[in-house]
């Protein structure tokens, strides 16, 4: 088939329900550009994109290639017209390998033996690009950034023409990210197209020729990058002013709140993947722990949440010993969790919103009454979220899975921190939020903070981690590699240890 | 002493192996996500139709090939109800059980105890065959015997060594990351439900023409529901659908000899299920909980498009 020059899409609209997604969208991309897609959580960016891979079908509208108006009746006849994506949610197989999945959709892989012979390319993919995957593990085995390493080499290993990346980038470190960037300029520069999708304005800067601003599901600015900067774009987007680095006032901390003791926690590949690690965190105070995702801060949170067990070590909250207690313990002693992969262990996909704001609560005496559950409590509680969360839903009636991928995340947050936890553990909370709602949760956990809340971060952003903590860990191989005071710390050296070096 | 044990293995092999056949059937079915519990009544109707096509042409080969016919035919009514209509599965394929069922004995009524005027002739392999013990056990069977340990055998390299394989595993663990790489969750699941139900016919046209050689009704006798105990017990792994259909097999044929010495046979009858149970309880005592993996999506009907 003919090499995509020119796509366009035209007049596309979207409507689910009551909910308009996308109305009357229309753009081109040309061979060799890099167009960035900006938008709101909510805003209709992956709906468009799937429109596009054809994993559902537009309302209205039609695409064009070269000039030519096409039918893509499904992801197949995407493919075949040299489109490829990467899914904002993993489209992975967990209980396969890494080498399965990618065998999956690669035509060249031979009938005998598929994922032996695309081991061995995927291996000399990442000695030349970068982006390193174990290809005999299995999905699940995995951490959320290295899944996303998955996706993107699954994508990039097909050599498609246009390439749509649906925020490729949210759990990757600056390096990964920086490799991927390097690949996806080479690519461009080689004739192939890129949509990009990001909530990191400084990416979209950097690695886009083009903008486009999508909000309430219309295109509501398109500009070329050089005509443009963070402030103009964040305001197209969220039509107000954002404020980027704001003032974190320093707080004297309170009394010890956690303390984890040598804690030896198993993985699910290794036998030790987390290797007695201590340290303390304290009332008022936020705890970053930095590191290359993958480096045992998983296991380390599903242990002090009570979703795993540790083979050694303590973990004491307020004093009281909970090494190896349940979850339901561990959450009624005031443990808040937002976990790193929000589909599969934040939400229940199939429940409404209104019973997915008190998961894990629904036992308190606030939401329920001996067997019964008082549903007028629990749905005002989850208004209130909805609310001041500003999350865009049509109502709490709905099946959360029907949210966009922001929408979720800031329902979980608001869930776990109006909680009102002694203790909050957050992996990448800010994960796929939008400028605005990432200014409002980080502005939040500062409150909180003031409040008298520990915090215990968990993120792979450095520039979150710097923002936002007062004492930072790195974590390399499930050890820390040492702990530093904010003020006393620098990216180099935080960057140094995250590749092993201990300070 | 060496005759009973010759033919006590002998008959192991002869009834495990329609067994064997409807659990491969089963394995594959299941493993694109379709649970087909219809296997009772697709081996009926498979038993029934190459009954009366071996009476009528006095071909056996003619017979099983009807047998996997109408495997397939009938098989196709649950994968149009499960994969085009959404339907409940565990529904659908009691439903499949019943109607099986019904139209075997309704269509097999006149022929019921006609003596099969053919027989499918054992195939002898030479020289292995003349090895005491060993060769009349193993190389002196029925063809299907040979067949079903060729298919076990290439079904199990299609799912782990092959393309397809990767494919039909991927469907029936995740049928929207399947999609998205460019598969048609439809087609791949049709082929597989159909494969399950031509293995079934066979299954039933092996126990008419070959294991009792006439037609009764009840001849399968909860067949279809030991294989579905056995498809858990092999833990979809088509390797190990050897071992359970040969071990559940032999469970048959002792029910008939210790039936004399005083072991009722209802006992033994229970046994594929215990034994089903046991490899669960230990599959769940073991480390690692990824052990028993049922394909993830199993049951569930797929909708494109759909969060
Ligand atoms: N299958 C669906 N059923 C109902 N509503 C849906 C469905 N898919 C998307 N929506 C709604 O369409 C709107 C756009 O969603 P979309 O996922 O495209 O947003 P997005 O721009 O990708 O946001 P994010 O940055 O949070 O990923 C949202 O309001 C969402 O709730
Ligand atoms: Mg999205």
């Amino acid at each position: 088939m003919k090499k995509i020059e020119k796509l366009e899409m035209v007049e596309i609209s979207k409507y689910f329900h009551t909910t308009r997604a996308n109305y009357k969208v229309s753009f081109s991309i040309e061979s060799g550009e890099i167009l960035g897609l900006l938008g709101e959580n909510g805003a209709g960016k992956t709906t468009l994109m799937n429109i596009l891979y054809s994993l559902i079908q537009s309302d209205e509208g039609e695409i064009r290639i070269n000039g030519e108006t096409v039918r893509l009746h499904s992801p197949k006849d995407a493919i075949q017209r040299g489109i490829g994506m990467v899914h904002q949610h993993f489209m992975l197989i967990q209980n396969h390998t890494v080498a399965e999945n990618i065998a999956l959709g690669f035509e060249e892989a031979p009938f005998f033996f598929p994922a032996g012979h695309v081991a061995k390319k995927i291996e000399e993919f990442s000695r030349i690009y970068g982006l390193k995957v174990n290809t005999q593990e299995k999905i699940w085995q995995l951490s959320a950034g290295e899944q996303q390493r998955v996706e993107i080499v699954k994508a990039l290993i097909r050599g498609v023409d246009l390439l749509i990346l649906d925020e490729p980038t949210s759990v990757l470190t600056p390096q990964e990210s920086k490799e991927l960037f390097s690949i996806l300029r080479r690519m461009a520069g080689n004739g192939h197209s890129i949509i990009f999708i990001s909530h990191k304005l400084e990416e979209i800067l950097s690695i886009c020729d083009r903008v486009l601003v999508l909000r309430r599901g219309e295109i509501v600015g398109a500009s070329s990058v050089q005509s443009t900067d963070k402030r103009k774009l964040a305001r197209m987007m969220v039509g107000r002013d954002i404020i980027f680095d704001f003032e974190k006032e320093h707080i004297e901390r309170g009394p010890l709140i956690l303390e984890v003791k040598e804690l030896i926690v198993p993985g699910d590949r290794t036998e030790r993947a987390v290797k007695g690690v201590s340290f303390k965190v304290y009332k008022n105070e936020i705890f970053g722990i930095a590191g290359v995702s993958g480096n045992g801060q998983r296991e380390l949170i599903e242990v002090i949440t009570g979703l795993r067990r540790a083979s050694g070590g303590s973990i004491l909250i307020n004093g009281k010993d909970i090494t190896n207690a349940s979850a339901r313990l561990v959450s009624d002693q005031g443990i808040s969790h937002v976990p790193e992969e929000r589909i599969k262990f934040g939400i229940v996909p199939n429940l409404f919103i209104y019973e997915n704001t008190v998961l894990k609560r629904h036992h308190n005496k606030r939401f329920s009454k001996m067997l019964f559950l008082n549903y007028q409590t629990i749905k005002s509680h989850a208004e209130s979220i909805v609310k001041d969360f500003q999350v865009t839903a049509p109502s709490i009636n709905t099946p959360i899975k029907n949210l966009s991928g922001g929408n979720i995340q800031k329902l979980i947050l608001g869930r776990e921190i109006t909680g009102e936890p002694t203790l909050l553990v957050a992996a990448h909370p800010t994960y796929g939020l939008d400028v605005g709602a990432t200014e409002y949760i980080r502005r939040q956990l500062l409150e909180r903070r003031g409040k008298g809340i520990a915090v215990l971060l968990i993120s792979e952003d450095l520039e979150e981690i710097f923002e936002l903590c007062d004492r930072i860990a790195v974590m390399f191989e499930g050890e820390i590699m040492g702990i530093l005071p904010t003020q006393e710390a620098n990216i180099e050296d935080i960057g140094l240890m995250m590749a092993g070096s201990r300070k | 002493m060496d005759s009973i044990l010759i033919s006590v293995l002998n008959r192991t092999l002869v009834a495990g192996t329609p067994l064997l056949l409807a659990t491969l059937g089963e394995i594959i079915t299941e493993r694109s996500g379709i649970l087909n519990l219809g296997i009772e009544g697709m081996m009926a109707v498979g038993a029934v139709a190459g009954f009366i096509v071996t009476l009528a042409t006095g071909s056996p080969w003619l017979g099983m090939a009807s047998a996997i016919l109408a495997g397939i035919l009938i098989s196709a009514i649950h994968a149009f109800v499960s994969i085009s209509l959404k339907a409940n599965q565990v529904v659908s394929g009691l439903a499949l059980t019943m109607l099986g069922l019904g139209g075997a004995s309704l269509f097999g009524r006149p022929f019921i105890g006609r003596p099969l005027p053919v027989k499918m002739a054992p195939f002898r392999i030479p020289i292995l065959a003349d090895i005491p013990l060993v060769g009349k056990v193993l190389f002196n069977q029925d063809p299907f015997f040979y067949l079903s340990l060729i298919l076990g055998v290439l079904l199990w390299v299609l799912l782990s060594r092959t393309r397809w394989g990767i494919q039909i595993r991927s469907v029936g663990e995740n049928p929207a990351a399947s999609e998205a790489q460019g598969l048609n969750i439809s087609t791949v699941r049709y082929i597989c439900v159909l494969i399950g139900g031509g293995l079934a016919g066979m299954a039933g046209a092996h126990l008419s023409l070959i294991y009792s050689k006439s037609w009764t009704e009840g001849l399968t006798g909860g067949r279809g529901w030991i294989v579905i105990a056995l498809t858990i017990f092999a833990l979809w792994n088509p390797l190990r659908a050897f071992l359970g259909a040969y071990l559940f097999g032999c469970i048959f044929v002792l029910q008939y000899i210790l039936q004399p010495i005083g072991i009722p046979p209802n006992l033994l009858g229970m046994m594929p299920y215990l034994a089903t149970l046991a490899v669960l309880f230990a599959g769940g005592l073991k480390k690692g909980r990824r052990y028993l993996h049922a394909p993830a999506m199993l049951g569930e009907p797929y909708t494109k498009g759909e969060r």
